[in-house]
């Protein structure tokens, strides 16, 4: 048998944790995530089945919604991104394809992200500094799209932290540039 | 220059991408017996007015969604946005 020990965004066994003065910075390889299209015609058949599978309304624009299993992140009209704990939801494009049906184009997305939880009395500051997003106005169950370093990235704040995600092929460079704001802060 | 996203409120042109005149919409018909003049017209001939006019524009960085923007070439004023695909739709396209 073939050794094959899981790797994190940014190569390493264990995910990377960073404190910089009241920054901590935590990596996240955990996240299971599927993107969720609604198919012409079958919008509000989606979003019915979207309701129930979160017990709450859809997320609408800027928003998202921090339920268990799943949260959902408001991407475009009528689309969104799922996350849920990986260890339970490992095959979540295939349990969310069998919730869905014909209703919603289901895409695999869990190893495309890398993710990072902020937070610290001068995270805001931090963003300011990396994104164009309104950071201070956020509150728990805003989400926007916005870039890092030239990076289209997923801002999402959520009691009282920010959570960014990024495609994984830039972790590195995401990395750095969270690094040196925290920094340039602290 | 700010655009007033009709979903996600005002954003910095920085996100966006820029296409121009949002005629390009209003594809002609290939089956029409006009066909090659029009797509000849569709393809290069635009006009460039000093003044408003209706562009396309991409939120390559946001929600990635194609906006028509009413903008004024001379001062940059922006006087209305729309969503292409509502533009698109009321023109009776990808119904």
């Amino acid at each position: 048998m073939h050794s094959l020990p899981p790797q994190t965004a940014l190569g390493a066994q264990s995910a990377q944790q960073d404190v910089i003065g009241t920054l901590s910075l935590t990596e996240v390889p955990d996240v299971a995530i599927a993107s969720v299209a609604a198919r012409k015609g079958h919008e509000a058949a989606c979003a019915k089945t979207l309701q129930k599978l979160l017990g709450a309304t859809p997320p609408g624009p800027g928003e998202m919604t921090g339920t268990t299993p799943y949260a959902a992140i408001w991407m475009a009209q009528d689309q969104w991104l799922l996350c849920a704990p990986l260890h339970s939801h490992e095959d979540i494009a295939s349990l969310l394809k069998e919730e869905f049906g014909a209703d919603a184009s289901i895409t695999e997305q869990t190893d495309g992200w890398a993710c990072f939880d902020i937070s610290g009395a001068a995270m805001h500051d931090m963003f300011e500094r990396l994104c164009p997003a309104p950071v201070r106005s956020m509150q728990t169950g805003h989400a926007t799209r916005t870039t890092i370093h030239h990076i289209g990235c997923y801002l999402m704040c959520q009691d009282g932290a920010f959570r960014v995600m990024a495609p994984r092929s830039s972790a590195g460079s995401l990395y750095h540039a969270l690094i040196e704001a925290a920094r340039s802060v602290s | 220059m700010i655009i007033n996203h009709p979903l996600l409120g005002p954003r910095d042109a920085s996100e966006f991408t820029y296409l121009g005149d949002a005629a390009l919409i209003d594809r002609p018909d290939p089956d029409t017996a006009t066909a090659a003049r029009d797509f000849y017209e569709y393809q290069y001939l635009r006009d460039n007015p000093a003044g408003t006019l209706r562009e396309l524009w991409y939120h390559e960085a946001g929600d990635r969604a194609w906006l028509v923007v009413t903008r004024n070439t001379l001062t940059h004023e922006i006087t209305h946005v729309e969503l292409a695909r509502d533009v698109a739709r009321k023109a009776g396209r990808s119904t």
